[in-house]
């Protein structure tokens, strides 16, 4: 078989156990959408009310259309970063840590191929809430640079996903305490890169960490292409540090992850735990 | 340790004095330490606890030195925390040595991780599963990740499963469903699915029924008659180690204190009276039967 057929092949092996696993919890599945649809419509309904009590002078169309991009990126991009800085904590939950180290697969056909799934299944989720939220708040799309809007989100995929695949390394180093921290990091991210409100309202301190946060201009992009109906030539200022995040981003998180790597091999961090 | 007077601390080294047969494994003065927190700190509190926290290093893997051929195969005897496991890890690319050569066909696993991992599979006494998911799931994901694709592996699986005496029609209910015995026919169907030139058997009888113990100890030697594989089987059982093995090392404190066949083993303690057991020259040579090292675990 050629080298990339099989590659594909056994990256395909974590696509298909993902596959697996989200048919077999269907159910967490359908509670996890039905939450993330709530908070949304709930976000949704915050902008609708702002009116009734700041009064009027508000664009509340323009409001809800800021927030509800806002929070279905986040959704978006939340799933996937979690999926790859889990992938590791889950492995030594379920024991299989050890088999899926030993078994000839590189680290990078292994992140290719959790992200094929998760990427897939993150897609068809914020596009099953956007029709909802769209037809709930009549939203007003008319305006929007789709092919402007799929080009941010392309390229952010690049970029969480390195940001997942450098995250990844705290559960490989602390089996006890990694999986938290990773919640952390992504509590930060939502705090510093603007998911509901303009990052110019931040502290300067604040303000500087956001610049490093890939959701920042991934949302600032999402929401000029939503809102404005810009195209990709005038997001090139947002795609760009996209860009650029992404292709240092992932050659950084394998380089790093294969240290850390090493750095297990050599304490004996490699095993289950649970 | 109890004292043990012992003629022949190596025996027969076959791998070795035979260059005739392709050595399979080659393990020269491997040696693994690990760093842990020492005792003292656990009656302080508070940052005097932290203060008082020394790591301790300790060697489990203390210059060993085998080799083992090509369709043997080769037991591993010792209490826990003798370094069996530790050895088998190495063996795996999952732990490196701090010093020492662990070679697989030639290549070394540290520096040719890939070509290893390609030759080896592991069965260990807790079979680690995905364990929502159905034993076909977890096989069809175990050979895909060895480049098998599905239709070869159902076939691979079914024959396997079947040699098993694995009842069929449980093959597609979770596996945390399955009893133990049936989940580690499961691990020993994933780890002869990809045909490893070397096998790890790390205590795969275990907790099974004599009847399955018997039934995996029957299947190990058949596949090995069949194919030529070979394998490294670490064991608490003295009738398995003694039935299956070829040959067999006796591992104590990362040591290894005796090495040849069974038989070579027993006829070297001249300490354990006439006809000794294997089990009696354990006890002689471990310093604890084979009763409290499982009681250990």
């Amino acid at each position: 078989m050629l080298p990339f057929f099989r590659r594909a092949l056994v990256g395909y092996a974590f696509t298909y156990r993902q596959i697996t696993l989200t048919k077999r919890y269907w159910m967490w599945e359908v509670v996890f959408m039905v939450y993330s649809l709530a908070t949304t419509l709930a976000i949704g309904f915050l902008g609708a009310g702002v009116q009734s009590v700041a009064g009027p002078g508000v664009d509340i169309s323009r409001l809800i259309l800021y927030l509800l991009t806002g929070s279905l990126l986040w959704g978006y991009l939340a799933v996937i970063f979690w999926d790859i800085s889990n992938m590791i904590t889950w492995e030594r939950w379920a024991g299989t840590i050890e088999y899926t180290f030993m078994a000839p697969v590189s680290r990078s056909v292994h992140i290719l191929g959790m992200c094929t799934w998760t990427i897939f299944y993150s897609l068809m989720r914020a596009i099953v809430m956007l029709i909802i939220v769209a037809l709930v708040f009549h939203l007003d799309l008319s305006k929007s640079n789709f092919v402007g809007a799929l080009a941010v989100l392309a390229v952010a995929n690049l970029s969480f996903i390195g940001l997942g695949t450098l995250v990844a390394i705290l559960p490989l180093v602390s089996p006890e305490k990694g999986a938290q921290m990773t919640g952390i990091v992504e509590g930060i991210l939502l705090l510093v890169s603007g998911v509901y409100y303009d990052i110019s309202v931040l502290p300067g301190w604040m303000q500087l960490i956001s610049k490093l946060s890939p959701a920042t201009y991934a949302l600032r992009g999402m929401r000029r292409a939503l809102l404005d109906g810009d195209g990709i030539t005038a997001l090139w200022n947002e795609i760009l540090p996209l860009a650029i995040l992404g292709i240092v981003l992932i050659p950084l998180g394998l380089i790093i992850f294969r240290r850390m790597e090493i750095y297990c091999k050599k304490v004996g961090l490699l095993k289950r735990s649970g | 340790m109890s004292q043990c007077t012992y003629t022949s601390i190596v025996g027969s080294n076959n791998a070795e004095n035979n260059k005739m047969n392709t050595v399979a494994l080659e393990i020269v003065n491997l040696t693994k330490s690990f760093r842990k927190d020492g005792r003292g700190s656990q009656d302080r509190k508070g940052i005097m606890r932290l203060l008082a926290r020394r790591k301790t290093i300790t060697r489990v893997v203390d210059s060993v030195s085998f080799a083992v051929n090509q369709g043997e195969i080769f037991g591993v005897l010792g209490p826990n925390g003798s370094g069996k496991s530790t050895l088998i890890r190495i063996i795996s690319t999952l732990l490196l040595p701090d010093e020492g050569i662990a070679r697989v066909f030639g290549h070394d696993v540290t520096k040719e991780p890939d070509i290893v991992r390609n030759m080896i599979s592991r069965v260990s006494a807790d079979a680690a599963f995905f364990r929502s998911m159905s034993a076909i799931e977890n096989l069809t994901y175990s050979a895909r990740l060895y480049g098998i694709p599905a239709k070869e592996a159902r076939s691979r699986m079914t024959a396997l499963l079947r040699r098993l005496d694995m009842p069929m029609d449980k093959l597609t209910i979770q596996m945390s469903e399955l009893s133990r015995g049936m989940q580690q026919k499961i691990a020993i169907t994933r780890a002869f699915m990809t045909y490893p030139a070397l096998l790890l058997l790390d205590e795969p009888t275990t907790g099974l029924d004599p009847k399955s113990k018997r039934k995996v100890q029957s299947f190990v030697r058949e596949i090995r008659n069949e194919h030529g594989g070979t394998v490294l089987l670490t064991t608490h059982d003295m009738e398995e180690a003694e039935t299956l093995c070829d040959r067999i090392a006796i591992l104590n404190s990362g040591k290894i204190v005796a090495m040849g066949t069974a038989n070579e083993i027993k006829a070297g303690c001249n300490t354990c009276g006439d006809s000794p057991s294997l089990e009696t020259v354990f006890i002689k040579l471990a310093g604890k039967s084979i009763d409290e090292a499982e009681e250990e675990d």
